[in-house]
C-alpha cells in the first residue's frame, strides 16, 4: 500500500530533455477558481495523491509545454491564509515550505485570486510573495470583471508586487499563454516594493488596499443575478421549498431517466455474454466467463449510468455555488445535533461516496466535530448502495404513482432510505457530540460564493473521473471477488463435475451462517453475499448475480425475478436495511483510519455499524412480516 | 415643510442604533467597530473582511434568521447569531447625518 508511488514518480521523472521535473504549487483563496484552472492546465493528467504520515489527499497533476517537457502541478487546498491554523492551512503552509514528505519543494507558486475581489484576495499576495518562491499573481474571472464594468491596471499591479500579474479567466481558458511560459522557465524571486507585517490583519488589509488603488484597481457592480438568486434561494418561504424540490427531483431523476442508460448495459452485458457462451465450448472456461465475470462484474456494470447521474447532480449543485446556500438553509439542523453548516458539505457529498466526505471533513477546523463528521459519514446513502437498493426496489416494490408525474412508489422508497440513512447518521452525532465528542460550540462562518453557471467541461472531468474510478473497481475488487467467489462455489469438485452450488464451499459457508442471519429473513445465498460484500457494497449484486446464474430455471428468470422468488418480502426489506446501516466497505475502513490516526475509530464505527444494521434489518423483517400477515 | 417630511425620518433612525450585527436588519448597514471575541476567531473573520471601519451590511438569511449572510468587503459571508452579536458596530453621535 505505498500510497506515494504515484507522486514520487511525478517528481523523480527526468524530463524529456534530462533535466528533473519543475514543482509548481498552484494557491489561492477557496471560490476563486483554483480547481477550474488545476483542470484546464492538466486536462486528464492529473491524480489523486496520498502522502504519508499526514491526513491529506492532494491533486497532482502534470502539464504539457509547447516543447514537450512536462511540469508537475500540485494543488493546494483552498486557505484565506497561511498561517497554519487548521488542517488546509497546515498542509498548505507545509508544501509551499518544503516540509511535507514526499513533495518535493515547489520551484515555484502560482497565487490565483479572484480579480472581482480584489480588495480582500489581494490580502494573501502578502505571505506568499514572503517567502521568497517565484510567483506569478493570475487574476481569475476577467470576463466577470469586463462584463461588471470593473478593470485593473495589471502592469501596475505588476510592479508594486514585484511579481509577474495577469488576467485570466480559467473557465473561458483566456489569458493562460503567459502562465504556460511562467510555469516553463526560471523565473527570480518576486521583489516586492512593501510588505506588511503579516500577523496584522487589518495592516494586511491595508496594504492589499494601497496595492490596488496604485494599479488603478475598480471593483465591479455587485453581481445582480446572485442578489435575484439569492431573493428565491434564500427566501424565508420558497427557499427551503427549493431545496426540498431539489432533493426530490435528483432522487426522482435518478430512478427515471437513468432507466433506458441502464436497460442500454444490461443489453450489452447480456448479448456479449451470449455471444461468448456461444463461442466456446462448454467448460469450466466458459463457466468462470459467463457466471463468474460476466454474471458478476456485469450485474454491478449495470450501475454506472445511474452512479454517473448522481455525481453529475452533485457536481451541477456545487459548481453553481448552491451548496454553499444549502449548508446555509442546513445550519440550523446541523447545530440541533452539535455540529455546523459546514459538516453539511461533507454529509452531502458523502451521498456520492463516503471517502471524498471523508476527506472534505478537514476544512472543519474543530477535531472533535471533524471526528464526529468522519464517524456518520458512512452512514449517508452513498452511491455503492443504489445497486442493491434499485434491484430489492426493481424486485419487490409495485410502482405506482404518488404525485403525478412526479414521484412514484419505487423512488419514494428510496427517498425514505436516503431519510434512513440521514437520521441514523444524525442520530449518531446527536449522542456522540453529549457524550465522547462533547466540545464548545465553534463558530460558523460560510463565504457565500456568487452563483455561477457550471461548465460542461468541468462536469465532464468530474464524470470521467468517476467512471475511472468505477471501473477500476469493478476490474480490481469486484472482478477478484467474483473470481474467488466463483471459485468457492464450484468447489470442490464431486466424481470430477461441478457440484451444486449447495455443496461447495459457497454453499458451506452460507448454510454456516444461515442460523445467524435466519431471525433478519435471510437465507444461505443472502449469507454470502453479505460476507463476500465485505470487500465493497456493491459486489453483493454480483455475487447474487453469480449464484442464481447458476441454478438453471433461475438464469432463465433474470436476477430480480430470481431474487422474488427467493426472497420473503420481509426479508427484501431488511436486506435493505441491513445495507442502508452496515460498514461493509474496505476503503471506507482504510480512510478512517488514515484520517483518524489509528484503528480505535474504525474498530468502534464498524462494531456500531453492524450492531445497528442487524438490529434495523431484524426490526424491519419482523415488523413486515407481521403486517403482510 | 421638507423639514417636517424629513424629521420623522431622522428621528425612527436615532432611536434604532443598532449595536452589533445581530441588531441590524435586513438591507441596513453599519459600520463594525470591534470584534469581542477570542484572538484567533477574530483574526478568521478578519480575514474574511470583518475589519474594525469597514461597512457590514445585514442581507438575506436561513428560515429562521439564523445564521444570516454578511456583506463585507466585497464578499458575502453567513454568521450565526451567536457569532454575530459579538460583532460590535460603530455608534453615530445622534445629531450626525
Amino acid at each position: 500500500m505505498s500510497h506515494c508511488d504515484d507522486c514520487a514518480l511525478a517528481a523523480a521523472r527526468p524530463a524529456g530533455n534530462g533535466q528533473g521535473t519543475r514543482t509548481v504549487a498552484i494557491a489561492g483563496p477557496p471560490n476563486c477558481g483554483k480547481s477550474t484552472l488545476f483542470n484546464r492546465l492538466t486536462g486528464l493528467r492529473q491524480k489523486v495523491a496520498n502522502y504519508p504520515g499526514v491526513t491529506v489527499e492532494q491533486r497532482v497533476g502534470r502539464a504539457r509545454l509547447d516543447n514537450g517537457r512536462e511540469v508537475t502541478l500540485v494543488d493546494l487546498p483552498g486557505v484565506y491564509s497561511l498561517e497554519p491554523r487548521s488542517e488546509d492551512e497546515r498542509v498548505a503552509h507545509s508544501i509551499l515550505t518544503g516540509k511535507m514528505q514526499g513533495v518535493p519543494k515547489p520551484d515555484a507558486v502560482l497565487l490565483i485570486l479572484d480579480s472581482t475581489n480584489l480588495g480582500r484576495n489581494l490580502m494573501l499576495a502578502a505571505p506568499i510573495l514572503a517567502m521568497g518562491l517565484p510567483a506569478m499573481i493570475l487574476l481569475n474571472m476577467a470576463d466577470d470583471l469586463r462584463a461588471r464594468g470593473g478593470a485593473v491596471d495589471t502592469a501596475a499591479l505588476s510592479k508594486q508586487l514585484g511579481a509577474p500579474v495577469v488576467l485570466i479567466s480559467a473557465i473561458r481558458g483566456e489569458g493562460l499563454e503567459p502562465v504556460f511560459e511562467f510555469i516553463a522557465g526560471d523565473s527570480g524571486a518576486p521583489t516586492p516594493a512593501d510588505l506588511p507585517p503579516l500577523e496584522d490583519v487589518p495592516q494586511c488589509r491595508a496594504w492589499a488596499a494601497r496595492m490596488g488603488r496604485r494599479a488603478s484597481y475598480l471593483p465591479p457592480a455587485p453581481p445582480i443575478w446572485t442578489r435575484r438568486l439569492d431573493n428565491l434561494f434564500l427566501h424565508p418561504v420558497w427557499g427551503p421549498l427549493v431545496f426540498v424540490a431539489v432533493v426530490v427531483v435528483v432522487f426522482q431523476s435518478i430512478f427515471t431517466w437513468a432507466r433506458p442508460l441502464m436497460d442500454g448495459v444490461q443489453g450489452l452485458v447480456t448479448w456479449s455474454g451470449r455471444w461468448i457462451g456461444a463461442a466456446l465450448p462448454d467448460s469450466p472456461i466458459r463457466s468462470l466467463l459467463i457466471e463468474g465475470v460476466w454474471g458478476g462484474v456485469g450485474a454491478v456494470l449495470v450501475f454506472l449510468p445511474q452512479i454517473l447521474l448522481l455525481f453529475l447532480f452533485i457536481g451541477i449543485l456545487e459548481d453553481s455555488g448552491y451548496l454553499a446556500r444549502a449548508a446555509l438553509i442546513a445550519d440550523r439542523t446541523m447545530a440541533k445535533v452539535g455540529l455546523q453548516g459546514k459538516s453539511f458539505i461533507p454529509l452531502l457529498s458523502a451521498y456520492a461516496c463516503a471517502v471524498p466526505a471523508i476527506l472534505a471533513a478537514r476544512t472543519i477546523e474543530n477535531k472533535r466535530d471533524r471526528t464526529a463528521t468522519i464517524l456518520i459519514a458512512p452512514l449517508m446513502t452513498c452511491s455503492a448502495r443504489l445497486p442493491i437498493y434499485t434491484l430489492v426496489i426493481a424486485a419487490f416494490i409495485p410502482e405506482r404513482s404518488l404525485a403525478g408525474p412526479f414521484l412514484g412508489t419505487r423512488a419514494a422508497v428510496l427517498l425514505g432510505l436516503y431519510v434512513l440513512g440521514f437520521v441514523a447518521a444524525f442520530a449518531t452525532a446527536r449522542v456522540l457530540k453529549s457524550s465522547i465528542l462533547k466540545s464548545e460550540r465553534q463558530p460558523f462562518m460560510l463565504e457565500m460564493p456568487p452563483y455561477r453557471r457550471p461548465t460542461l467541461r468541468s462536469l465532464a472531468l468530474r464524470l470521467v473521473d468517476r467512471s475511472k474510478i468505477f471501473l477500476r473497481r469493478a476490474g480490481t475488487v469486484i472482478l477478484i471477488a467474483a473470481i474467488v467467489l466463483w471459485a468457492l462455489a464450484h468447489l470442490p469438485l464431486e466424481h470430477g463435475k461441478l457440484p451444486p452450488i449447495a455443496s461447495s464451499f459457497a454453499g458451506i459457508i452460507g448454510h454456516a451462517v444461515e442460523p445467524a442471519i435466519k431471525p433478519l429473513g435471510f437465507n444461505w445465498k443472502i449469507g454470502i453475499g453479505l460476507i463476500s460484500s465485505l470487500a465493497a457494497r456493491e459486489v453483493i449484486v454480483s455475487t447474487l448475480g453469480t449464484i442464481y446464474g447458476m441454478e438453471a430455471d433461475a438464469r432463465s428468470l433474470g436476477l430480480q425475478q430470481a431474487l422474488h422468488r427467493d426472497l420473503t418480502p420481509g426479508g427484501a426489506i431488511a436486506l435493505m436495511i441491513f445495507f442502508a446501516f452496515a460498514m461493509q466497505c474496505m476503503s471506507t475502513i482504510a480512510v478512517v483510519r488514515r484520517e483518524t490516526g489509528g484503528w480505535k475509530w474504525p474498530a468502534i464505527q464498524f462494531a456500531y455499524m453492524t450492531a445497528l444494521a442487524y438490529g434495523g434489518a431484524f426490526v424491519a423483517n419482523r415488523l413486515v412480516t407481521a403486517w403482510l400477515g | 415643510m421638507q423639514a417636517s417630511v424629513k424629521s420623522p425620518a431622522r428621528h425612527s433612525k436615532a432611536r434604532h442604533q443598532p449595536a452589533n450585527l445581530v441588531e441590524l436588519r435586513a438591507g441596513e448597514h453599519g459600520v463594525l467597530e470591534r470584534l469581542d471575541l477570542p484572538q484567533d476567531i477574530a483574526r478568521r473573520l478578519m480575514e474574511l473582511g470583518f475589519l474594525p471601519g469597514y461597512p457590514v451590511t445585514a442581507a438575506h438569511s436561513a428560515p429562521g434568521g439564523d445564521p444570516r449572510v454578511f456583506r463585507v468587503d466585497g464578499s458575502e459571508i453567513a454568521l450565526r447569531r451567536e457569532t454575530a452579536r459579538h460583532l460590535k458596530l460603530r455608534q453615530q453621535p445622534i445629531a450626525a447625518d
